[in-house]
């Protein structure tokens, strides 16, 4: 039981890791930036959630995933798009500025007071005779991230939008050539990875310590950390990543070692990164005017 | 008729001068050439005139519209694609992929099917190797593709930089094959190429590039039996 309790937690944490590391991955290998406010879309969720939950807990999730889309298009059209072209250092220190932006907003709108939906779970099923008790939170949460993955990755795969994403990734000239319009792209990665981000907060809301303005700060990191791992701008990387750190805080959190789960997960990224510098998946490539 | 018309074309990097106002024109129906030896500024010039870089001045008419400043993806909806330097097929995606992304343009349906079959036949080895990774097909084979995917868009107007770069012989004579045919078909071509005696061979008319300038322009005929052409792009 003890393993299979791993497995659920691994891919329920894996799966939210995921689920914000595609963000981070799609992103760089479209805009070929670190979207370091992407975090931070996270919190917009769930203080979005937090305001309507009163009003309809679905509402709240849905109206979560239209504000961070939106937030999505105005922070990449008012903070990185006239960048374009910039060098990489001007872009990485504009979006840890708008990361601290976000926070700080949130805390003048917070007042610094936590706020939390009313509920904190929404309970958990029995199995094995009791041996094995799952939260339905946790069944739900790894139920929506593989569908979201399998969605996303059929939607890459298939759809004319999705190709045009990757054709663009690997060169936006060529792509331009085709007669793809590069920045509806960038919009459009930018709407699929806040709203990717606007779940993965919907299902780390039942907690009781609440949204606070640094409630996408940790989440936000590892699962950077996540998409480096798996290699950043690979789809199937972000993934793998995600569920790769998701066993590891699950395997660590049932050891005594769980208060060093944290730094367990970063010393693996450098593991990784020493062995092969692209990551799990990720692949080398070309620069291209 | 003119189809395309450039008009003291200028561009720059940063402070080099790369492209000194340039002014030339492609009619409808006719192969047209810009030679040049490396560095001349030819790939300058057809990556600015389809909006890929950014122009200092000038002004470019396509089709009776002003596309001076219409970013690249529009001008391609427009009628114009090119071929460009280095062919820069999308590596990852398959062959038949690739092609489909060459018709991202196109609006019927139904109409990709017949276009595929036609690259297909023109192609018989895309055809064979259609659901092959992109990136590893042979030079010769991708040049194809790049060919094929531009072709999927319907362009009036076809641009060519350096097709026959980095081929062998066999192959630079079946390129340039192809280049007549899509040609007879109906397409506009503009051509630019290092290998002068073949491509002036095919040309109707040729304008000559120099450090950012035209130096000379005439038909085919005239510029191959150019002394000054002979010397420095035919070896002697
Ligand atoms: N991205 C660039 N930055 C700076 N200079 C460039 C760049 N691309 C080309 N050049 C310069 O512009 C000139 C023309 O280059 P190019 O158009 O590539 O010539 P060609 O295609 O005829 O070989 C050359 O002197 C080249 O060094
Ligand atoms: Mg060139």
């Amino acid at each position: 039981m003890e393993f299979l309790t791993i497995l659920i937690n691994g891919l329920s944490i894996g799966g939210i890791y995921a689920m914000i590391a595609l963000g981070y991955t799609m992103v760089y290998g479209i805009a070929k930036m670190l979207n370091f406010a992407h975090g931070d879309i996270i919190m917009i969720a769930g203080y979005t959630i937090v305001l309507f939950f009163p009003v309809n807990p679905i509402v709240g999730i849905v109206a979560a995933i239209v504000f961070c889309a939106i937030a999505g298009i105005v922070i990449e059209k008012v903070a990185y798009k006239p960048l374009r072209g910039a060098s990489p250092l001007a872009v990485l220190i504009t979006a840890i500025g708008v990361s601290k932006l976000l926070q700080s907003a949130a805390l003048i709108y917070s007042k610094g007071a936590i706020k939390g939906v009313p509920i904190t779970t929404l309970g958990a099923i029995e199995l094995f005779g009791g041996n094995l008790k799952i939260d339905v939170i946790t069944l739900i949460t790894i139920v929506c991230s593989v569908a979201i993955m399998v969605a996303l990755t059929m939607f890459i795969k298939r759809s004319k939008t999705g190709r045009a994403m990757v054709a663009v990734s690997e060169d936006k000239g060529a792509a331009q050539l085709m007669g793809i319009n590069v920045n509806k792209i960038i919009t459009i990665t930018f709407i699929i990875g806040s709203a990717l981000a606007a779940v993965a907060g919907a299902l780390m809301i039942f907690k009781p310590q609440g949204v606070e303005p640094t409630f996408g700060a940790m989440p936000g990191i590892k699962a950077f950390a996540a998409a480096v791992i798996g290699g950043i701008g690979s789809i199937p990387g972000a993934m793998v990543g995600g569920i790769v750190l998701g066993f590891i805080e699950a395997i660590f959190g049932a050891t005594p070692l769980r208060d060093y789960v944290d730094a367990i997960e970063f010393a693996i990224l450098i593991i990784v990164l020493l062995v092969k510098p692209t990551g799990i998946l990720g692949k080398k490539r070309r620069e291209k005017v | 008729m003119a189809l395309l018309e450039v008009h003291d074309l200028e561009v720059n990097y940063g402070v080099i001068r790369a492209i000194k106002g340039i002014s030339f024109e492609v009619n409808e129906g006719e192969i047209v050439t810009l030679i040049g030896a490396n560095g001349a500024g030819k790939t300058t010039t057809m990556q600015s005139t389809v909006g890929l870089i950014p122009k200092k001045s000038g002004k470019v008419i396509f089709d009776g519209n002003d596309i001076t400043k219409t970013p690249c993806h529009k001008i391609v909806h427009l009628g114009m694609t090119q071929v460009p330097e280095g062919r820069r097929i999308f590596q990852e995606l398959t062959v038949y992929e690739n092609l489909l992304m060459g018709a991202y343009s196109t609006k019927n349906k139904t109409g990709f099917k017949d276009d595929l079959n036609k690259i297909y036949e023109r192609f018989p080895r895309l055809a064979e190797r259609k659901n092959q990774i992109a990136g590893t097909l042979s030079g010769g084979e991708q040049q194809m593709l790049a060919m094929g995917r531009a072709i999927m868009s319907h362009p009036k107007l076809l641009m060519l930089d350096e097709p026959s770069m980095g081929l062998s012989p066999l192959l630079v004579d079946q390129v340039f094959e192809i280049i007549k045919e899509i040609n007879k078909d109906g397409t506009t071509i503009l051509l630019v190429e290092q290998n002068a005696g073949k491509s002036l061979s095919i040309s109707d008319r040729a304008y000559v590039l120099e450090n950012g300038e035209i130096v000379l322009t005439g038909t085919g005929k005239e510029l191959s039996e150019s002394e000054m052409v002979k010397k420095a792009y035919l070896g002697g």
